[in-house]
């Protein structure tokens, strides 16, 4: 299994915003264990997908160049469960950023209708860790979050 | 107008309660941030962001909490601040209170000294520039 918790990206506006997409299938193993009565998408994982799209976002915004990682939840609320068969709509956008951390605004839809928010805070490993090791590679933007949203980047530059 | 005393410590109350977590009435001018309130580093950069915003001020690294003390050898040695170390900071923090500090000036509680009213007097200090 790849960790990889959005589907695609359909918007994307360096530095501001992007929305992502998530359709949530059966063919999911983790929702056979949450519940197998019940399969509902967990919460956690929406944070993941909330925390994908938007770190990417955050991650682009300085060319991928840093290690962002997730530093805070700083809300996370769903007032409706998510099951198979639902599409998943993450829209993330930039509050704050800054050298060293980030902060960012979410909404996470239901099949196009609003149904929590998770506003989250990055940090810039390199600029805010001062004296601890980190890999010198970035570990956090391997090639594959970047080739998803590498299409809405097309073009962008030429 | 200049904003109150009060009126800055109303706003930084909901800073705080808005980004630790905490319940309004724990947020006294007493009350230090790490060990009272539960704040930890990550926190403190969300707070500078917040207060950046709500008072329009610009609040450059290093300055509510000073970087490069902790590090240096002259300011410090063998956990303790030197007095040279405690003349610097004074320095650097006018916005805070050092009385209870100065008699033991432990390193592991630098911290302790980053109540509420510190926050709302560096606020202040930033709005009077």
């Amino acid at each position: 299994m790849r960790w990889i918790w959005i589907d695609r990206f359909t918007e994307f506006v360096p530095g501001q915003r992007a929305v992502a997409l998530k359709n949530v299938s059966l063919a999911e193993e983790h929702l056979h264990d949450h519940w197998e009565p019940c399969p509902i998408m967990p919460a956690s994982l929406m944070i993941e997908g909330m925390a994908q799209t938007a770190g990417i976002l955050v991650g682009q915004a300085r060319d991928f160049k840093e290690k962002v990682v997730l530093a805070k939840i700083r809300t996370a609320e769903f007032s409706d469960v998510v099951y198979p068969g639902d599409q998943i709509t993450y829209i993330a956008e930039v509050e704050t950023l800054a050298d060293e951390a980030a902060v960012t605004h979410g909404t996470v839809l239901k099949n196009g209708q609003p149904i929590g928010t998770v506003d989250l805070m990055f940090s810039h490993v390199d600029q805010s860790l001062s004296g601890v090791k980190v890999p010198e590679e970035n570990f956090v933007f391997t090639g594959q979050f970047e080739r998803l949203v590498a299409p809405l980047l097309e073009g962008r530059n030429g | 107008m200049a904003k109150t005393q009060d009126e800055v410590f109303n706003e930084v109350r909901e800073i705080l309660v808005d980004s630790l977590g905490v319940d309004e009435d724990e947020v006294t001018p007493d009350a230090k941030l790490s060990a009272d309130l539960g704040a930890e580093s990550i926190d403190f950069l969300e707070i500078v962001f917040k207060l950046e915003k709500s008072f329009n001020i610009k609040i450059p690294r290093g300055e509510l909490i000073p970087d490069n003390v902790l590090n240096n050898a002259d300011f410090v040695q063998n956990g303790k601040l030197t007095d040279t170390g405690l003349t610097e900071l004074r320095k650097r923090m006018p916005h805070v209170d050092f009385a209870e500090f100065e008699q033991d000036p432990d390193v592991s509680k630098m911290m302790d000294l980053f109540t509420v009213q510190t926050i709302t007097n560096f606020v202040l200090t930033k709005l009077n520039q």
